[in-house]
């Protein structure tokens, strides 16, 4: 091994002489098993690592229950060192209300994709929503049913090709994409509405200040929180890896357009 | 010294209302249907007196999914509704049995053409549920109690299979506390707190044991032991009979439910005119009383069976009686204009005559 100019410069042409180290584990302190399935590239390990260390920094981690819908970050409910109970696809939101209803003093938090949580539970999250609900529910949007293989859902924008939508989502045939978050924002139970995305730093860091905030919002008792998060589908989108937080920003992100939309505490 | 709790006259929903409670509900969530609307009008009314919730839920889908909630915390839950909402209730029926989460649930139907949905079940999978069938509000009030054991005990919904005339009729009745015994520690229900401690818990239709190493879990393992506990639960809980007569009896009725009260009105009147009939009622319909039955059919010429619909339990009397003799069906669907499943053909001389033809 040889330096020159401040820099270690290994040389490839013989085997290394001391195998690689990890200097740090950055994995996040309620991640049971550092390693999952999804996809390389995928926004989903993102957005639940911002969730988990929101947790933690509130330190709410003894009395917490996330609720899971049915997606691909499903995979992360018999991993993560939270207790989690699995709900069917949509009724997140029915079972967190029936957890939280039954013991007032947990933070209970839902997980769903926007194929769980608007094609097939709209209904669900929108009266829990009206209900002011003291739960916060998080929905990973990426415009696809990921875990089916990347079909058309109620969020997709248009002109977005997906398995269904061959030539791209037309209006005509496949009707307007719906904004959840701007629906329930109208809603009075609605304490705080925010959208967020992980496509870049800033806006992963933008996208836990949320997080947090729904979560303290939920703590203090304000109402219903909501976060939906951008989150990539490089493999649902059908397009290259390092492509893909350029294609959120550019489709998904200019429709669903990221921000607060509503915080009960700024009235 | 304790003194009997008073006998009050009580609407059966009522009635059904406060045995839950007594048996220690305190979750409740419900859609309006009738006849369901009347327990979850009750419910509402009196699980805040005793600091319990009662949901009205925006639909049968977020009324089992809001007690499935509840329930997984260890709360003693319930939700129903009547035939039709419990279609829409299937689904999350299946999944509640896969995730081993205690529930009960009621079917206050209109006639009985949800026999097979009760006992077979609409949803998906490998599960089954105690289906319990009173025949009228004091057996009711037993029977609710009973469902909250055993759905604890087996940690697997229990329906209670009720009926228009059973949420309807009103009759004196003595509300109390039925002591089954000590339930199982609910160590599997989540409360938030084993976050952190590396052994969080999980309760899920997919397993109950969290990846803790690269190693993953086995999904096929999950449903191998589910489907052990289902048979566990069968063959563990006697099944609930009633007999009458059947000792010497050429022809034995089979029925449940309210109709059942009918039919042993209508045996009782044939044996006073000297004619050998008796009857079986199962009170379980999950598990089946398939042994009563069979035992009962021993030895007689004939097995008729009324149901108030198009013939569903027979096919579970056919199954006990495995040939002994031939098994007639004398029931059939019967409604009054109303809708609301109330069996004209309910009446002690027009069972008397059915089964007077079955007799020869
Ligand atoms: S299919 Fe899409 S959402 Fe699913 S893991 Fe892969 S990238 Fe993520």
């Amino acid at each position: 091994m040889e330096r020159r100019e401040g820099h270690v410069v290994v040389p490839t042409s013989v085997p290394p002489s001391e195998p690689a180290r990890l200097v740090d584990d950055f994995t996040p302190l309620l991640l049971d098993v550092g390693e999952h399935q999804l996809c390389p590239g995928c926004g989903e390990p993102v957005a639940m690592r911002s969730a988990l260390e929101a947790i933690a920094e509130l330190d709410v981690i003894q009395r917490t229950i996330a609720v899971f819908g049915i997606g691909c970050y499903t995979a992360f409910s018999n991993n993560l060192d939270v207790e989690v109970l699995q709900a069917l696809h949509g009724r997140a939101p029915s079972l967190a209300t029936g957890a939280k209803r039954a013991k007032p003093n947990t933070v209970v938090f839902t997980v769903q994709g926007d194929g769980d949580m608007v094609n097939e539970g709209l209904q669900e999250v929108l009266h829990a929503a009206a209900r002011g609900e003291r739960i916060t529910c998080i929905m990973l949007n990426n415009g696809v049913f990921g875990e089916t293989g990347g079909h058309m859902t109620a969020t997709t924008v248009l002109g977005q090709r997906t398995k269904n939508t061959l030539d791209g989502r037309e209006a005509e045939a496949h009707g307007y994409p719906i904004m959840l978050s701007n629906l329930i924002a109208q809603l009075e139970g609605a304490a705080y509405v925010a959208r967020g995305a992980v496509n870049n730093a800033g806006n992963v860091a933008r996208t836990k200040r949320m997080l947090l905030r729904a979560f303290e919002s939920q703590l203090a008792g304000e109402g219903f929180s909501f976060v939906e998060i951008l989150t990539m589908c490089p493999t649902g989108w059908f397009i290259e890896t390092q492509e893909s937080p350029g294609y959120l920003a550019e489709h998904l992100g200019s429709v669903h357009t990221v921000g607060v939309l509503k915080d009960v505490a700024l009235r | 010294m304790t003194t009997a709790p008073a006998r009050q006259l009580l609407e059966g929903s009522e009635a059904i209302a406060d045995a839950m409670i007594a048996a220690g509900c305190r979750f409740f969530a419900g859609y309006p249907m009738t006849p369901f609307t009347e327990v979850l009008e009750y419910m509402a009314a009196k699980l805040p007196e005793v600091d319990g919730v009662c949901m009205n839920a925006e639909s049968e889908l977020e009324a089992i999914g809001m007690a499935w909630g509840a329930a997984a915390t260890g709360t003693l839950a319930a939700t129903g509704s009547t035939g039709q909402g419990l279609s829409l209730m299937q689904e999350s029926l299946a999944e509640i049995s896969l995730a081993r989460v205690p529930l009960v649930v009621l079917n206050m139907a209109r006639a009985q053409g949800d026999y097979f949905q009760a006992t077979r079940g609409g949803g998906h999978g490998d599960y089954r549920h105690l289906v319990l069938a009173p025949m009228d509000v004091a057996e009711a009030v037993e029977l609710v109690q009973l469902a909250f054991h055993l759905s604890s005990q087996w940690r697997n919904p229990v329906l209670v299979f009720g009926d228009y005339y059973l949420a309807h009729t009103t009759q004196s009745v003595a509300v109390e506390a039925i002591h089954f015994g000590p339930p199982p520690a609910a160590d599997w229900a989540l409360d938030g707190s084993t976050g952190g401690s590396g052994n969080a818990r999980l309760v899920s239709p997919l397993g109950t044991g969290k990846q803790r190493d690269a190693a993953g879990y086995d999904l096929a393992q999950h449903y191998l032991a589910c489907a052990q506990g289902t048979t566990e639960m069968l063959e563990g809980v006697t099944p609930l009979v009633d007999t009458g007569f059947v000792d010497d009896a050429d022809v034995v009725v089979v029925a449940f439910g309210t109709p059942a009260r009918y039919v042993r009105a209508a045996v009782r009147s044939l044996r006073d005119d000297g004619a050998k009939v008796g009857w079986v009622r199962p009170i379980s319909l999950v598990p089946f009383p398939a042994e009563a039955v069979a035992a009962a059919a021993e030895g007689a010429r004939a097995v008729a069976v009324y149901e108030n619909n198009q013939g569903q339990m027979i096919d579970d009397v056919r199954l006990a009686v495995l040939g002994r003799c031939p098994v007639h069906f004398i029931g059939g669907l019967s409604l009054d204009s109303s809708g609301f499943g109330i069996a004209p053909d309910l009446d002690v001389a027009t069972l008397r005559a059915r089964i007077e033809e079955v007799l020869g």
